[in-house]
């Protein structure tokens, strides 16, 4: 498979699987709603395309392209998404919080700009033992306000932890616009730590590739992090609750100029037209069988709520009278 | 037989577990130069990567420690002051904690935080002499507050070998206490288990960390009027329900003392569980930190608002009366 044709395939698959999942939040086999991440889809394909499977990554609360374009399975992340037994965090997690760490994903997290240190020490610890790998931690325009995130960019600066900081920029935290919410600019923070920082038209996810391609390239070699501010837009709400309760703050004509640059169209006009019918089919196939595979799982037994939390093998008191 | 101090029992366990387990490694902020003396010699012995200065940020380096534990490491991280634990409460509780559940068992977080010197180091005034273990238990993070030397030794040694995060309560009270041990003896004391200190028939007086050493002191005062058992849970969660509701079905009474606030504290949930199960003799008591305290400075004035030695003997007095 060549490069582009796997690019789009991943852009595509990560838009098909959020309308899927839209779908069965409307009609109740999704409870609690998702983050959708639409439009968003060109930058977690193209940082992922530039990484090798033993990399990791952290997300954000809007997870579910991260996780998908690492590898992960979309119809245990469906079933996730459905709070199945069968899910990838066997029901547990759920859309924020969807995991995979046998494809090296240490998590969404619903936690604003908590992935940053996390994974930092997961990748700092790695390395002590002599492995090779690299690190992303996602995050959005609303984390580089988070005191935690600089401190971890202090730390991977300071401590030469090659981890790559993609702020996925869509302009909005929340409802709360960049330019009300961000003194200074998103790439002078990791700049004042030193670290090396760039932007690129996420919207495009082959310039994202070669954006993330030549980052991880330096931070191969030379150790320290990098910072990648990826421009793109949220085409739709912050949260699928927003519909219900009609939040009203962005102009219609700025949804229609982010919707113009839609990396799916992007990425697909670089392929021939039957080629990009071939993977619209085929995307379409595995998302059939991986919704289909979400309704068929068992729902997990009530009589095990609590397994896991405990690694030890603890068992915590019963609530009950 | 030498006496071992417990500020030394937990350096040597550090210190064990460093030699023990290549994946153990120690930061935190001046634990290079043992600020707390608790890591004294470890630098020159293990070396900068196992023993990580960290610079001022608490909240980055518990994540760190929580993302490198993901990764198999087993980091030990020191705090030398126990308010720092309200900085990193959302780190430890909202992911070292949450992690194994949420994902579905996919992953542990063996993490151990350590805080010597927590609780009252008269003087420090309000922002450094808090003692914060009743707001890990309730949150169901393993929480072990050791009262001697031994102790102190045994249960940093299966904090650091647990897969869960375990936090490491060394009371500044207790930081001076020694013993006579013998150091080949010492040996892993396991996590969720007390221990009567001293038998008696008449109450339990369970006390937490340092006041183990003032329960014994009042019990021992008292000896020609009433027989006090003391019961030291060790661990706070999970508690050793089994072995205190033993001791307070034998004596009938029971008397809590616990260096932390009084509502919602510790002692609250020992008095609730043991009145679940036990018909008592008398109505049970507590002696704590009045509700929100904070600690003043003047040195009259902290030790105002701590349980002491008096107040104890008046609770165990008072139940020995009401019964």
């Amino acid at each position: 498979m060549t490069d582009p044709v796997r690019l789009y395939r991943t852009v595509r698959l990560i838009r098909r699987f959020e309308e899927r999942a839209i779908e069965l939040v409307r009609s109740g086999h999704v409870v609690g709603g998702i983050h959708p991440y639409l439009g968003q889809e060109g930058v977690a394909a193209g940082v992922c395309a530039a990484l090798r499977p033993g990399d990791v990554v952290a997300g954000t609360h809007r997870g579910h392209g991260h996780v998908l374009a690492k590898g992960a399975d979309p119809a245990r992340m469906m079933a996730e998404l459905c709070g199945r037994a069968t899910g990838l965090n066997r029901g547990r997690g759920g859309s924020m919080h969807a995991a995979d760490f046998a494809v090296g994903v240490l998590g969404a997290n619903a936690i604003v700009g908590a992935g940053g240190a996390i994974v930092t020490g997961a990748v700092w610890a790695r390395r002590r033992r002599g492995e090779d790998l690299v690190g992303v931690s996602f995050l959005g325009d609303g984390a580089v306000n988070e005191g935690m995130l600089l401190e971890a960019f202090n730390l991977a600066a300071l401590w030469q932890v090659p981890v790559l900081f993609v702020c996925e920029n869509n302009g909005y935290a929340t409802t709360m616009p960049v330019a009300g919410a961000v003194a200074g600019s998103i790439t002078g923070r990791a700049e004042a730590f030193g670290i090396p920082a760039s932007v690129v038209d996420g919207q495009d996810p082959e310039a994202v590739r070669a954006a993330t391609a030549a980052a991880v390239a330096r931070m191969r070699a030379a150790g320290g992090p990098e910072f990648l501010e990826a421009r793109t837009y949220r085409f739709d709400a912050h949260h699928t609750f927003e519909h219900a309760v009609r939040l009203d703050y962005r102009p219609p004509e700025e949804v229609a100029r982010g919707r113009s640059r839609d990396p799916v169209d992007i990425a697909g006009s670089r392929l021939p037209p039957d080629r990009r019918a071939e993977v619209d089919a085929s995307v379409e196939a595995e998302l059939d069988a991986a919704v289909a595979f979400a309704l068929a799982g068992p729902e997990p037994d009530p009589a095990g709520a609590l397994e896991h939390l405990y690694a030890s093998g603890l068992t915590a008191r019963a609530g009950g009278g | 037989m030498p006496r071992l101090s417990y500020r030394k029992a937990l350096n040597r366990a550090l210190a064990d577990e460093l030699a023990r387990d290549e994946e153990v490694f120690l930061l935190g902020e001046d634990i290079r130069v043992a600020a707390s003396n608790v890591t004294a010699g470890l630098l020159k012995r293990f070396g900068p990567e196992r023993v990580r200065d960290t610079p001022l940020s608490e909240q980055a380096f518990t994540s760190f420690a929580t993302g490198a534990a993901l990764a198999g490491a087993r980091p030990v991280v020191e705090f030398q002051i126990p308010s720092l634990l309200f900085l990193v409460f959302e780190q430890i509780v909202n992911h070292a904690h949450k992690f194994p559940l949420m994902t579905g068992g996919q992953c542990a977080v063996p993490v151990t935080y350590l805080v010597p010197g927590s609780g009252s180091r008269t003087g420090w005034a309000g922002q450094h002499s808090d003692h914060p273990y009743s707001l890990f238990a309730h949150v169901g993070v393993t929480t072990v507050v050791p009262a001697t030397p031994a102790d102190a030794y045994g249960l940093l040694v299966s904090a650091i070998r647990c897969d869960d995060p375990v936090v490491v309560f060394a009371p500044a009270g207790a930081m001076e206490v020694r013993a006579d041990v013998d150091v080949a003896s010492l040996q892993p004391v396991p996590l969720g288990r007390g221990v009567v200190r001293r038998p008696g028939d008449d109450v339990t007086v369970v006390a937490v960390g340092h006041l183990v050493h003032d329960a014994l002191a009042v019990a021992d005062d008292l000896a020609d009027q009433v027989s006090v058992e003391v019961f030291d849970p060790r661990t706070l969660y999970p508690f050793d329900w089994d072995g205190l509701l033993a001791s307070v079905s034998r004596t009938g009474r029971l008397v809590v003392v616990d260096d932390s606030n009084r509502s919602c504290g510790i002692a609250g949930e020992v008095i609730a569980t043991v009145v679940e199960r036990v018909r008592l003799d008398a109505p049970p008591r507590r002696v704590t930190r009045p509700d929100g305290a904070v600690l003043p400075f003047a040195p009259a004035l902290d030790r105002a608002v701590q349980p002491g030695r008096e107040h104890l003997r008046s609770a165990i007095q008072h139940v020995m009366k009401d019964g």
